[in-house]
Parts: structure tokens; C-alpha cells; sequence
């Protein structure tokens, strides 16, 4: 069983690397090894999290070195709960883009470009979440980080290099922030394996500590966007295309907040910045949805309350008990399920409807019943109406608050009632002025049907002559048999839409809603099986056991 | 442990450098900034080679022969990842110069929605006061009045329009060190002429 622990990262470097051998030529064949690849993935991923919940840990040293020399890999219960969830997702988005067709049709990239991409950021992904020492893990944020900065880019456009130049360059000083801790940290123990640093750290001094543990936190926060470390991802997420921004808001900050969970529990288990971290939790919450209210762009607005609703994870990590773990693994399980969903709906809307901005849409509930429905739901989720996930992460990290009952905790658990109801209020916002007021004049000219009636709908199996759609240069389909001037004419509309939306995408979109709808009726195996986590992470002794090998 | 202290003073030198360079606006002294700053993050990681035990891959050997190799290897992966990455900065840079003309790195969309909308604002503010203030005012002066406001609301979407294509920079390095210089608005707002290369229009203008 420990034998499977590498493949959730090996299997989508070796498509990498078949996909990019024939990419450019079968293109079918590319589309066929990514959805098999990541299926696959998601299987292992399963299994996985089923043999971390039975047998403990399962770890595997990479060519045999003991610890202080080898790669470490590990999986437990947390890691495996993550590995699926994000599998599943990668793959409902994987679908949803075959179904933009912007994955090989698009004219501003000509190599076939995003399949590579896109599993190196899964392999990337998954290591990540495997990672057993801290330059393997700063490794696999490097492979993430590469593969989203070409995703980001795509194409090339304007808005995209802004938007991309700050991510990089964030990127890279976070890069190098956690290279210095990494260097601190082998100063100071000569290791940088987790299980002999979690034995290490307690001998040191308690300044070298605390340096350690700020420079690592300040690392994770930065990926995560935890508030005062979170002005670059607005201003990047929302340019990218739709898919690569729900992928991105679903996993890559949540890769940070899981970081997070794995250094305070296994390297620093007593909790001394729980009031730093819950005072930048509130921040991160009351801010971030402050800065969703004033937003008029959906895809702003959604990247506003991905920052706010980082905070109640890290309100978990902060209280840091055994139920505020569970809360927060429930509730990181259960966001990046809804806000990829609410990015894929976004992009929906943008097909349909033209654009994202909201002072411009209208009358969508009439127009598109299927799309208002994928939206309320989702949203509704995230606001946390009570039978839904959301309600059950929330709940379960107010109740640790109430249980903690210091002053700060009170403080937060009034904070998370505040920002629940603005979150309301922000998605009754969007539904009001998107979805149910009539649709305001020359929205119909917008809105026109451009589809020409033939074959151009089913996307999937159309030859190379298809038109593109991503992000801001969108082109309705053409007919295949039309002439050059009719092509031309379309593409020099700058956004089109189409009536009918291509069935993967919206399948995609309903599979990750039934997906967090699915949270909701299992939410007793989730709560128990987050429960069981948690205990395990505050436990520390079976994973240092099994890495350590005693 | 002992650090060699020529090393570790090159290292906070070169990493220096290379945070000063990274503040600064054009895309290519960023990525210088990113080179130093990560040569320097790599002498740290040299420099933490220190009381790490025995000599791992060398057994037999005497120890004050051998250094320890890990940091070695950590160093080496750090510096392949460096050169991914600085080669993907180099090629936006180049893309970013072929858009726009400049290789600059442009405000945040927020910072700039916030200043120009405090400023409008204020403008706003004042002009009601004005208007305000006087005895009743006529028909010519409510309509000059409109006319005012209209020019403060087109002056918003202007600059929402020049957002959306991207092009801000000011070009003087201090002002876009430091951050959006409100003097910058005011000077797009009038310049009609071509800003495709609003650097070299506005470093002539200042």
C-alpha cells in the first residue's frame, strides 16, 4: 500500500510528458490522457485516504535514504482527505474546460500548451499535500507556482501579463522568504524533515522558534491570502480564464491553509501566535468581505470573499483545539468544492451573458434557469444556509470558539455571525442584479444568439476549425462552413455569447455543486472522519512513528 | 556553529540589492532584483552548513575534509528553479513591452479606483459647497453646475477605460517606487496625444 503513496505525482508528470510529445499533433489523444491521468489520480487518491483512516500514516522514503538524507512522502488522514477532494475537483474542471474548448482551439496559443500545464499544477498539487520535509515541499510549491504562472499567462494577452506580473513577482519573494526559512531552519537543526524537526524544534531556545515559526507561517499566508498578505489576488485571479481561476481560488490557496495546519500542529504544537493568527483571521474576514460588498465585477467579487472566507480556516488553525480542527478541515474541504463552483458558474454567466460585470447583466433567471439554479445553490452555500455544508463547517468552528470561550474567541465567533451574514447579503446582492431584475436594455442585442443553427454546438469532437473562447477575447461559435468574411465579422466582436452552453460544461459545474451537496447528506462520515484528523494531528506520535520508522 | 562571516556578509549584501531592485517598477530590474536576491538567498543556504553531524554520503572520510552536501543539493535545486523562473519573467517582460510599450509593472486596479475616486470625491465636495454657498442660483449657473459634475463623472470612466488597457506608468522611478502619484491622473486625464508610450510622452512633459 505505501508503494502507492508517489503516484498521485508520478502519474501526472509521466502524461506531462506524453502529452507534450504528442500535443501538437493528436490532440484527441492529449484530451483522452488528461481525463484518464487525473481519473486515475482521483481512484488513488481514494484509496489512499482509505488506507490513512485504517492503518495510520503511510509513508514512503524515496531511493531508500533514512530521513535526514532522503525525500520523504507521506500520507495521513488529512492529506488524504485533501488529495480527493482536490482530484475530484481538478478533474470536474479538467471536463468543464474541454467543454470551453479552450484548451487546444485557441488561437492566441498556438502549442497546445494547457493539458501540460494543467497536470504539471495537479502533480504539483498532490505533492504538496505528500510533502514530508520542508524542501519538498518547497519544491512542490515551485512546480505549482510554474504551472500557474503559465496558466495564468495564457495567451498572452494584455490584462493577463499585468495581472500575471504581480503573481510572479509575489511568487518569487514568497519563494525565496521560504528558502531563508528553510536555510534558518537547517541552521538550527542540520534536518528539514518534519517528523525529526517536529522531535528537534522543542530543544531550541524559544526566540529560534518563534523566528522559525513566523518566517514559515509569513510563507503559507502569503499562498493563502490571509489578509494583510492578500492585495495580490484580487488583482490577479480575476483576468485569467475561467477554469484556471477556479482551479486556482479552489486549490492554490487552500495548498497554503493546509501547509499552515501541517507546521502548527506537527513543528510548533503549542499554539504561541493562536491570538496573532485569530486577530489576522477576523481581518481576513471582516476585510475581505467588506471588499466583496463594494466590488461590481463577479469574478472580483468571488476573489474578495475567497480572502474573507480564508479567515474562518485560519480562525481554526488559531484556536487550534481538537474541534477547531475539525471545523477547519470541514470547512477547507467544503470551500474549495463551493468557490471553484461559483468561478466555473462565473464563467458560465460570462458566456452567457457577455461579460461578469453586474451593473450590465440581468434577467438571467428567465434566460438561463439551469445556470440561475447552479449559481443559488453554491452561493447559498457559501453564505452558510443551514442544511448546506457551509453551514456545518461554520457551525463546527463556532462551537470550538464558544468551547475556547477566551475573549478573542468570542470576538471571532461574532466576527464569522457578521461576515456569514455580509456573505449573504453579497450573494443576494449578485442574484438580485444577475439573475431575478429584468434584463436592462441592450441586453437583448448583447445576448443575441450568434450560433449559427448547425453542427458548431457539440465541442468537443469539432475539427481545429472551431473558434476559441477564454476569458476576455471570446468568439461565439461559427458555422464550420462558413466563409472567411462571417469568421472574420464574428471574431471582431469583442464578446459574444451563445444561447445554448456547451453540455461538459455545464455537467462539470453540476458534478462539483452534487459534490458539495454531497458534503451535506454525508456530513456525519465528513464530521467524524475530519474529527479523527484532527485527533491524529494533535497526536503527532503516529506520523513522527512512521516516518521515523519505529 | 560557526558562519563564516564573509559569507554571511555578501549574502545580506547581495539580498539587499536584490530587495531594492524587486521595489522598483520596470519589469527587467525586477528580475535582476529576483537574480541577486536569490544568489544571495543561496550563499544563506551555504551558510547554514554548520554542526549538521557526520558526513553522510562519505563514510570513512575525515571530517574536517567535507562539508555537509545537503545544503549543497538544496542550493542546486533553488538555483534550477531560479532559472525557470527568471527565464519566464524574462519572456513577460519582453511580452509586456510588446503590448504596451514599456516592460513596466502597472498599480494595483483598487489603489488607483480608491485615490481617484477620494479625489473625485473631494472635487465634488467642494464644487456643492460652491454652489451651495451663493445666493440662488440661476438657470446658466445650475447648468454649469451639471455641466462640472458631468465632467467629474466622465473624468471616473476615463480612467476606469485607461485601467482596463493597462497603461500607467509615470516614468519618473521615485513616484512609481513609492506608489500612485495623484499629480498622474491629472496629467493622463489631458493627454489626448498617443499614449501608446505614455513613458517617454511624460518623462519629456516632467
Amino acid at each position: 500500500m505505501n508503494a502507492l503513496v508517489p503516484l498521485p505525482v508520478l502519474l501526472p508528470l509521466c502524461a506531462t510528458g506524453i502529452s507534450l510529445t504528442f500535443g501538437t499533433r493528436m490532440q484527441r489523444f492529449q484530451r483522452f490522457i488528461s481525463v484518464a491521468v487525473l481519473t486515475a489520480v482521483l481512484g488513488l487518491s481514494i484509496t489512499l485516504m482509505i488506507a490513512a483512516d485504517r492503518q495510520g500514516p503511510l509513508s514512503v522514503h524515496l531511493g531508500d535514504f533514512a530521513p535526514p538524507l532522503g525525500i520523504t512522502l507521506v500520507a495521513d488522514r488529512l492529506s488524504g482527505l485533501m488529495l480527493t477532494v482536490s482530484s475530484a475537483v481538478t478533474l470536474c474542471v479538467l471536463i468543464y474546460s474541454l467543454g470551453q474548448g479552450m484548451t487546444d482551439r485557441d488561437r492566441e496559443t498556438p502549442l497546445a500548451v494547457f493539458h501540460p500545464a494543467y497536470l504539471i499544477l495537479v502533480a504539483g498539487v498532490s505533492c504538496t499535500f505528500l510533502a514530508g520535509d520542508l524542501v519538498n515541499l518547497f519544491v512542490s510549491f515551485e512546480i505549482m507556482l510554474v504551472a500557474s504562472f503559465v496558466l495564468l499567462t495564457l495567451g498572452g494577452t494584455g490584462p493577463r501579463m499585468r495581472a500575471g506580473s504581480t503573481y510572479v513577482i509575489i511568487s518569487l519573494v514568497s519563494s525565496m522568504l521560504f528558502l531563508i526559512a528553510i536555510a534558518m531552519t537547517y541552521a538550527a537543526l542540520g534536518t528539514v524533515n518534519f517528523a525529526q524537526l517536529a522531535e528537534g524544534l522543542p530543544k531550541l531556545s524559544i526566540g529560534v522558534q518563534t523566528l522559525i515559526q513566523a518566517m514559515l507561517i509569513t510563507v503559507f499566508a502569503i499562498k493563502a491570502a490571509v489578509f494583510p498578505l492578500a492585495a495580490w489576488l484580487p488583482d490577479s485571479y480575476p483576468t485569467a480564464p475561467a477554469p484556471v481561476t477556479a482551479v486556482f481560488a479552489g486549490l492554490l490557496t487552500k495548498v497554503g491553509v493546509y501547509c499552515m495546519m501541517r507546521t502548527e500542529t506537527l513543528l510548533f504544537p503549542g499554539n504561541r501566535i493562536g491570538d496573532l493568527l485569530m486577530a489576522v483571521a477576523l481581518a481576513s474576514m471582516v476585510i475581505g468581505i467588506l471588499g466583496a460588498v463594494a466590488q461590481t465585477d463577479l469574478k472580483r467579487l468571488l476573489s474578495f470573499t475567497l480572502i474573507s472566507h480564508i479567515g474562518f480556516m485560519v480562525f481554526g488553525i488559531g484556536l487550534a483545539t481538537r474541534d477547531a480542527y475539525g471545523g477547519a478541515i470541514v470547512y477547507v474541504v467544503h470551500h474549495i468544492t463551493v468557490q471553484t463552483t461559483l468561478f466555473l458558474v462565473a464563467g458560465l454567466i460570462e458566456r452567457r451573458g457577455g461579460t461578469t460585470e453586474l451593473t450590465r447583466l440581468g434577467g438571467l433567471a428567465k434566460a438561463a434557469p439551469v445556470l440561475a439554479l447552479l449559481f443559488f445553490v453554491p452561493a447559498m452555500n457559501l453564505a452558510g444556509i443551514p442544511p448546506l455544508s457551509g453551514f456545518i463547517g461554520k457551525l463546527g468552528l463556532m462551537r470550538a470558539g464558544v468551547a475556547d470561550g477566551s475573549t478573542w474567541a468570542w470576538v471571532l465567533v461574532a466576527g464569522s455571525v457578521v461576515t456569514s451574514l455580509l456573505t449573504l447579503y453579497v450573494v443576494a446582492k449578485v442574484w438580485n442584479l444577475a439573475f431575478w431584475r429584468a434584463a436592462p436594455p441592450g441586453q437583448a442585442e448583447t445576448g443575441t444568439v450568434l450560433e449559427s443553427g448547425d453542427d458548431s454546438d457539440d465541442d468537443i469532437d469539432e475539427g481545429p476549425d472551431g473558434l476559441p473562447g477564454t476569458g476576455d477575447e471570446r468568439v461565439a461559435p461559427a458555422p464550420a462552413t462558413a466563409g472567411g468574411p462571417v469568421a472574420a465579422k464574428l471574431r471582431e466582436k469583442a464578446v459574444t455569447t451563445t444561447s445554448r452552453l456547451p453540455w461538459p460544461m455545464t455537467a462539470a459545474t453540476a458534478a462539483t455543486v452534487v459534490l458539495a451537496l454531497a458534503f451535506t447528506v454525508f456530513a456525519g462520515p465528513l464530521a467524524a472522519y475530519t474529527d479523527r484528523s484532527a485527533v491524529e494531528l494533535l497526536e503527532r506520535t503516529p506520523y513522527i512513528e512512521e516516518v521515523l520508522g519505529r | 556553529m560557526t558562519v563564516s562571516a564573509s559569507l554571511l556578509a555578501t549574502a545580506v549584501v547581495l539580498c539587499a540589492v536584490g530587495g531594492v531592485l524587486m521595489l522598483t517598477r520596470p519589469l527587467t530590474r525586477i528580475l535582476l532584483g529576483a537574480v541577486i536576491l536569490s544568489n544571495g538567498v543561496n550563499l544563506l543556504i551555504l551558510a547554514s552548513t554548520g554542526a549538521a553531524g557526520a558526513a553522510p554520503l562519505l563514510y570513512g572520510v575525515d571530517l574536517d575534509l567535507v562539508t555537509d552536501p545537503l545544503p549543497q543539493a538544496i542550493a542546486l535545486t533553488a538555483i534550477v528553479i531560479t532559472l525557470g523562473t527568471t527565464a519566464f519573467l524574462l519572456s513577460m517582460a519582453y511580452r509586456s513591452h510588446q503590448i504596451t510599450g514599456t516592460d513596466e509593472v502597472h498599480d494595483d486596479l483598487e489603489d488607483r479606483r480608491i485615490v481617484l475616486r477620494a479625489e473625485v470625491l473631494g472635487e465634488r465636495a467642494q464644487l456643492r459647497e460652491a454652489f451651495r454657498s451663493g445666493a440662488e442660483p440661476t438657470a446658466d449657473e445650475r447648468e454649469r453646475y451639471r455641466e462640472e459634475r458631468r465632467r467629474l463623472r466622465d473624468r471616473l470612466r476615463a480612467d476606469r477605460a485607461r485601467q482596463a488597457r493597462g497603461r500607467d506608468a509615470s516614468g519618473d522611478l521615485w513616484n512609481d517606487v513609492i506608489g500612485a502619484d495623484p499629480e498622474d491622473y491629472e496629467r493622463d486625464g489631458d493627454a489626448k496625444a498617443d499614449d501608446r508610450y505614455p513613458r517617454d510622452e511624460r518623462g519629456a512633459a516632467g
